[in-house]
């Protein structure tokens, strides 16, 4: 049981897939001008990630070795199809200002990566638990940096207003070069904590992702032998 | 012209794909240690970028619309930009040897780059006529190589740079350096509009 525990609570923490593991950085800057944003991306991810993972799982011995990429990723496509369906659906609003976001959930790294790393390997409870670890992991860093990004571009939490008219919130936050700042530092806070243990695992996350084979990191490495 | 050059123009600078709509940051991050590999990366995304628009928008308006199965655009878009790498790959490395060594070993990755199944859904989504959706993707993929390009002088001298904190070192400092990119290229903003007003 305390296995299973583990698998299910260190993609939060230890092994978080935006903070350590830096994986799917795209969703994480783009979506998370406020909170409700951040955590609705966060839950539609976690959704496929859990669906996805699960059904590679079961398929892990039937798809052959060679073509299993582009095999995950129609599965893939296909959860993400019925959660853009759903949330266009359900959840007009979200579906809106997530936009091109959702069918993005396809080509983010996290899922692709758990099924390459974890889903192809273990039995379907494990994968169904790592994919609810990692999609809670990224649900709370998004809704974090959505709080955040939210609180001093706006001035709000969760839509409700914090301080009034007095203070005039600092907009920049709301926009491209405050998403990169917070990410900068709530990296970098990741890095304190861990007295510098999440900087040397790894310099870029793409070492983790499926394509990590012909990865910038692996190329360059390759140039720098030849 | 004029409507395609400002297009074209607005995707380069004002919303450039990496800096201001955050698509194809991992390449973005990862690829841009070195300029000669930044550039590398670039021309191959231009290229893809252009070719993936020229196979997906008439999927989507001769096929996914006249059926009505507008719904399968994620599933077919990313299976036919995924065989389309992999094609491209297997032709270059067959007929044009040079150009696979510069171009080729960046393939692979670009199959999952965020920009490049954003830039064919954007084209559709904005509603672009097959020309504009062109020239669109063509303003990605140089704004694309625009950033990377510059990205990678910026990272070359942080490599050198000893005054940076600890915990800062690696990848905060290159997000830092990356946020103050993005505020720059937030100049550019309404100047597209002037130009071809």
């Amino acid at each position: 049981m305390g296995n299973k525990l583990k698998i299910l609570t260190k993609g939060i923490i230890k092994e978080n897939p935006v903070l350590v593991l830096l994986l799917g950085t795209c969703p994480t800057l783009a979506v998370t001008t406020s909170a409700i944003n951040g955590m609705g991306m966060g839950v539609a991810s976690l959704a496929v990630l859990v669906c996805a993972n699960m059904a590679i799982s079961l398929l892990k011995n039937i798809i052959p070795d060679k073509v299993r990429i582009p095999c995950y990723i129609v599965v893939i496509a296909g959860f993400v199809t019925v959660v853009q369906m759903l949330l266009k659906a359900y959840l007009p609003d979200l579906d809106a200002s997530l936009g091109l976001f959702i069918p993005l959930i396809v080509v983010n790294c996290i899922i692709l990566g758990r099924a390459e790393m974890f889903a192809n390997k273990n039995s379907i409870i494990d994968s169904a638990l790592d994919g609810l670890g990692m999609g809670l992991g990224f649900t709370l860093t998004l809704t974090v940096m959505g709080l955040i990004r939210e609180f001093f571009g706006s001035g709000t939490l969760f839509d409700k207003a914090i301080y009034g008219a007095s203070i005039s919130p600092m907009t920049i936050f709301m926009l491209a070069p405050g998403g990169f700042f917070v990410f900068a530092i709530l990296v970098a806070s990741v890095n304190k904590a861990s007295n510098g243990k999440a900087i040397k695992k790894k310099d870029f996350g793409c070492g983790e992702c499926a394509m990590a084979e012909a990865c910038g990191q692996k190329t360059e490495e390759q140039e720098v032998k030849a | 012209m004029k409507e395609l050059l400002a297009i074209m123009l607005s995707v380069v600078l004002v919303d450039n794909f990496v800096l201001s709509k955050f698509l194809g940051i991992c390449p973005f991050l990862g690829v841009s240690k070195k300029l000669d590999a930044a550039a590398g990366m670039g021309a191959a995304v231009i290229f893809v970028m252009v070719l993936a628009t020229a196979v997906t928008w008439p999927i989507q308006i001769f096929v996914l619309d006249v059926y009505g199965i507008g719904y399968l655009q994620t599933v077919v878009f990313i299976l036919v930009i995924a065989s389309l790498v992999q094609l491209l790959e297997m032709t270059l490395k067959k007929y044009m040897p040079p150009l696979y060594n510069s171009l080729g070993v960046y393939l692979p990755l670009i199959t999952t780059n965020c920009a490049v199944l954003g830039v064919t859904i954007l084209n559709i989504d904005e509603g672009y006529t097959f020309i504009q959706a062109i020239f669109s993707s063509l303003g990605a993929g140089i704004g694309f190589l625009l950033a990377m390009v510059l990205f990678a002088g910026l990272r070359g001298k942080l490599e050198t740079n000893k005054a940076i904190p600890e915990s800062f070192k690696g990848i905060p400092i290159t997000l830092v350096t990356a946020s103050i990119l993005s505020l720059a290229f937030m100049g550019f903003a309404g100047m597209v509009d002037g130009i071809f007003a």
